[in-house]
């Protein structure tokens, strides 16, 4: 982070007027702290990827294979055939610049191929080459232009510097998504050999050992057993976790970042002090996967493939254990899969059972053919019906605002669950401005397998327009806490956080659910999951 | 001076030259009055649906809407039916608010960086310029019907006295007329002078702005100016349409412009961004229900792919496993 | 491989409605012959010859030059009319025009009509006294 400008000095010098020369006459640049290390070849062997080999972004040869050009024609086109939105994408922008300056990409970089149009338009210029008789017969003047290595060069570059969030994809009148624009380039790009590690190395470990982080099974356990002697220090309450258990109510699947990183760790924590809760008092049985222990899904930024891949373990490991059905801890992206894909690429789940929450009697209608419950609507559930018993005042030093992550907002549109759960948890609560939430959030700038250390500068341009509203709360209600309901947020928004609004803290929702949580038989409690005395305890 | 706008510029003022000079020094006036309106005719509906059965016959593999909303989830979380449709009904209310209203158009925040804070501000230029453009284009063509249907319809009577009942001036005023040449000027400024829509624009995007701008000025003059002969042009346009062309005498050259730069842009249409009025349509992020775990989504291509299955991962992880008391399948 | 159309219904449906649409004058006329109108001559206009102006000026600026004449008559109180090779007439619709075309749905209306042009002239100035008797 030492070659890192100043916060201040990037918020004065960002400067958005387009320059004097076309963007088809500006050659890419990839800059150091912009961009992610090349993959593994290791790591894409691991699933069999094609045309694996050694290269580097900064290099002048990427060692590309001899018929590069016409792995990608073929790719373009078959893709053309498959998904009705890349070819109607292609087709139909009009190129009003109403999704412009909606990207917190170009917000923050003011780089202009950071419009989600021009990022679209590096594809499009190509497909118009290729595929449309105006672009064969005009060229440059139809806004066409030939395939060659700089041009590859650049869709790689802003492929990597898109996060897929969808805030653009509500402003297009159209429709237009650059979301499905960056996943097929992204896809187009492996064809190649061309992924960067941050996401191909978790998606091989993923496919290996069932999570992101590589944690083996016997690892997975211990590391979750020093949370439960964390927990009996802080409540005198062992949570006992059970791990694939067959005949559990219920499997829970979250990501794996919650295992292994602050301050998703006390998230997870929160999670474990639920279950223990619902146990005792009513009996309901949850199973953690060491198998499915993995909530988010790094294919989903490699190829609709891989996505499929590695999403089979959640169907085949409730199946394998026979519960009725599953529920999801908190996590952007893993939801946007849940919730858009995987009914369609590993359903349907006819083994399972509707969901329905045993305690309260409530039917999760809208989940009932996928049958994964969100941990947000199903805590919500259970405080609407009083199933929790909830001191909300041990929250009280926290003055809490709610970060809406892009997928669970513009994937899956669940705003207003996470709201009356903080709401019911913690007694101070700012919603940042209406502009910068729900179907207007900003993403935490690391989405999409881009929360690499490399590539710190884009994280943390691309994090300024989130950034920047936490700080107007902060500035004006003394908010102090930022509460998500995404891994990639909770390991992102630490160093963001510190980097523009240092006076902000991170959090996940169920970790603030849990400090309020009174579990049956507890001790007096004196600190909250972090160990910081809790208000009114303090020495 | 840019070369995407003039080369636009340049093609419509050739287009105006060519049917000038086929007209008043060729005498083409079967050509440019029959030949070329029948031909623009059949290209844009064969286009177009050629176009729409392209994307057609694209499947849609995952079902992707943009929920721009809250969804329908526990019974006592208000549900956003408009901009997360949960039924089909619902989707068809967001699709008429999309193509009707221009709903997200409307949606647009403005940014801009103010000292150390970042600002987003409603801006709703576009959206106005789009929706007088669009509808004045509309309300222009339906009045063009009085040309083109013996008796006239009542719609376009109807339609003529809202459009005039300001009653000014002799002919009397359309105002569909003006707000459609306002538009279209509003759309070209933006265009030219607005920095981030200039760096992306292309050819393609200024030429139709020209072209209907073409369009308009030579209908407003030829019907407040240099006048032309209704009754005679009505014959002509009446003639295409019962499939009896014919040429009367006495209409001025100005109408054959007018009519070529109109047979241009139907055959034009098909092959460029005007589609996105078909395209509207097709949009997955838009014209899906957001029910998407309540019913599952089919994909018609969806192929098996090789996963790694739990019984590979015990075996790889097996000793692990039972020395850490994690239940497993196979003992040995 | 036959390609498969997905939507059908509704894309042949919205195909169709567009086609009907585009397609409208030509099914909405049946066909039917509709060469523009002749206006009639009352024997009287016949025997003028010449209208205050050329013929063709007339056709494309008659409604212009009675415009003129309202403001002229209304605001100005001048009554007198000089064409251009210095003939004098009496502004007036009623007495002037209608009184060669007396006729006026043979020789007014039946242009109108054909154009779908509805002027407001006819709200004060009732149909022709003449053709009414």
């Amino acid at each position: 982070m030492s070659d890192l400008p100043k916060s201040e000095e990037i918020l004065k010098d960002v400067e958005h007027a387009p320059p004097k020369k076309g963007w088809m006459n500006i050659p890419v640049d990839i800059r150091k702290g912009m961009y992610c290390y090349a993959a593994n070849p290791k790591s894409l062997n691991a699933l069999g990827f094609p045309n694996v080999h050694e290269w580097n972004p900064k290099d002048e040869d990427w060692n590309l294979p001899e018929n590069w050009q016409e792995i990608l024609h073929k790719g373009f086109k078959e893709r053309l055939d498959r998904f009705r939105s890349v070819k109607v994408f292609m087709d139909i922008c009009v190129r009003c610049g109403a999704c412009a300056d909606k990207c917190h990409y170009f917000i923050g970089t003011g780089d202009p191929k950071n419009m989600p149009v021009l990022r679209a338009e590096l594809l499009r210029s190509v497909y118009r080459n290729d595929f449309t008789l105006a672009g064969k017969l005009l060229g440059k003047i139809a806004g066409a232009r030939k395939m060659d290595e700089d041009v590859l060069k650049e869709w790689w570059y802003y492929l990597f510097q898109c996060s897929e969030c969808r805030r653009c994809s509500v402003f297009c009148p159209y429709g237009i998504d650059t979301a499905e624009i960056t996943i097929f380039g992204r896809e187009l790009l492996n064809l190649l050999g061309l992924n960067i590690d941050w996401i191909a190395t978790p998606v091989a470990n993923c496919y290996r050992t069932g999570n992101h982080l590589g944690i083996q099974p016997h690892a997975f356990k211990d590391m979750l057993d020093f949370f439960v002697e964390d927990i009996e220090d802080i409540t005198g309450i062992n949570v006992e976790p059970q791990f694939n258990k067959k005949g559990a109510d219920i499997l829970f699947i979250t990501p794996s970042g919650d295992v292994f990183a602050d301050p998703g760790t006390y998230t997870c924590m929160g999670y474990m002090m639920l279950f223990k809760y619902l146990k005792d008092k009513y009996g309901l049985d949850v199973t953690w996967s060491t198998y499915a222990s993995e909530g988010g899904n790094f294919g989903f930024f490699t190829s609709h493939e891989t996505m499929k891949r590695l999403n089979s373990k959640m169907y085949a490991e409730a199946k394998r254990l026979g519960v009725k059905w599953i529920l999801g801890g908190e996590c952007g992206h893993m939801w946007r899969v849940i919730n858009q894909y995987m009914d369609t690429m590993n359903g349907p789940a006819d083994f399972l059972e509707e969901p329905v929450n045993p305690i309260t009697g409530t039917r999760f209608e809208n989940a009932k053919s996928t049958k994964m419950v969100h941990i947000s609507e199903f805590t919500a559930d259970l405080i609407k019906h009083g199933k929790l018993d909830l001191d909300p005042s041990r929250n009280d030093d926290l003055k809490v605002t709610f970060h809406d992550s892009c997928n669970p907002a513009r994937g899956m549109g669940m705003f207003d669950e996470p709201r009356y759960v903080i709401r019911s948890v913690c007694n101070q609560f700012y919603d940042m401005p209406r502009n910068t939430i729900r179907e207007n959030t900003f993403c935490c700038g690391s989405g999409s397998g881009l929360n690499a250390g490399e590539d710190m500068e884009l994280r943390m341009t691309g994090g300024l327009p989130r950034a920047n509203a936490v700080k107007f709360v902060h500035e004006k209600h003394g908010v102090n806490m930022l509460a998500c309901v995404c891994a990639i947020d909770r390991a992102a928004f630490p160093d963001l956080m510190s980097y523009w609004v240092p006076e902000v803290d991170v959090t996940g929702l169920t970790e603030l659910v849990a400090n309020a949580l009174i579990l049956p038989g507890e001790k007096q409690r004196e600190t909250n999951l972090r160990g910081e005395p809790l208000p009114g305890m303090e020495e | 001076m840019n070369e995407k706008y003039l080369f636009s510029l340049m093609s419509v003022v050739l287009l105006f030259l060519l049917a000038y000079a086929g007209v008043e020094v060729a005498g083409l006036q079967v050509l440019f009055g029959v030949i070329i309106p029948y031909m623009a005719l059949i290209v844009f509906l064969a286009g177009f649906a050629y176009r729409v059965i392209q994307w057609a016959q694209t499947p849609v593999p995952y079902k992707i809407p943009t929920t721009g909303g809250q969804q329908k989830s526990l019974p006592w979380i208000q549900h956003a039916a408009i901009d997360c449709p949960d039924t089909k009904a619902q989707v068809v209310g967001r699709m008429a608010m999309e193509v009707l209203l221009f709903r997200s158009l409307f949606r647009n925040l403005v940014f801009k960086k103010e000292g150390d804070k970042l600002a987003y501000r409603m801006e709703l230029f576009l959206w106005l310029g789009a929706i007088v453009f669009h509808y004045a284009f509309l309300v222009v063509t339906i009045r063009h019907l009085r040309f083109f249907a013996e008796p006239v319809p009542f719609f376009v009577t109807g339609l003529e006295k809202v459009d005039s009942f300001l009653q000014l001036g002799l002919p009397v005023v359309y105002m569909s007329g003006i707000a459609l040449l306002a538009g279209v000027l509003y759309l070209a400024i933006r265009r030219i002078y607005v920095g981030h829509t200039r760096y992306i624009s292309l050819a393609s995007d200024f030429f139709p702005l020209f072209l209907i701008l073409a369009i308009a000025v030579t209908g407003i003059m030829m019907r407040y100016f240099t006048k032309v002969d209704i009754p005679t042009v009505k014959e002509l346009t009446m003639g295409l349409v019962t499939f009896r062309p014919a040429v009367p005498e006495g209409i001025g050259t100005l109408f054959f412009v007018h009519l070529f730069l109109v047979s241009v842009l139907l055959a034009y249409f098909p092959f460029s961004k005007l589609m996105h009025m078909g395209g509207v349509f097709f949009s997955p992020t838009r014209n899906m229900t957001c029910n998407t775990r309540a019913e599952r989504h089919v994909n018609p291509w969806n192929y098996p792919v090789p996963v790694h299955t739990y019984e590979e991962y015990e075996d790889d992880f097996r000793e692990h496993m039972i020395e850490a008391g994690l239940p497993v399948e196979k003992k040995e | 491989m036959q390609k498969k159309l997905y939507n059908k219904n509704v894309v042949i449906a919205g195909l169709i409605i567009l086609a009907v649409l585009a397609t409208f004058p030509f099914w909405y006329n049946h066909g039917k012959a509709a060469p523009a109108p002749k206006p009639e001559l009352t024997e009287k206009a016949k025997a003028a010859k010449e209208c205050i102006r050329s013929t063709a000026y007339m056709k494309t600026e008659h409604m212009q030059l009675l415009d003129a004449w309202r403001d002229t008559v209304v605001r100005d109180g001048i009554r007198t009319y000089v064409n251009e090779v210095g003939k004098e007439f009496d502004m007036s619709l009623s007495n002037t025009c209608l009184d060669c075309h007396s006729n006026k749905e043979k020789f007014c209306d039946v242009c109108h009509d054909y154009a779908s042009v509805d002027p407001y002239c006819w709200d004060c100035h009732i149909e022709n006294p003449k053709e009414n008797e």
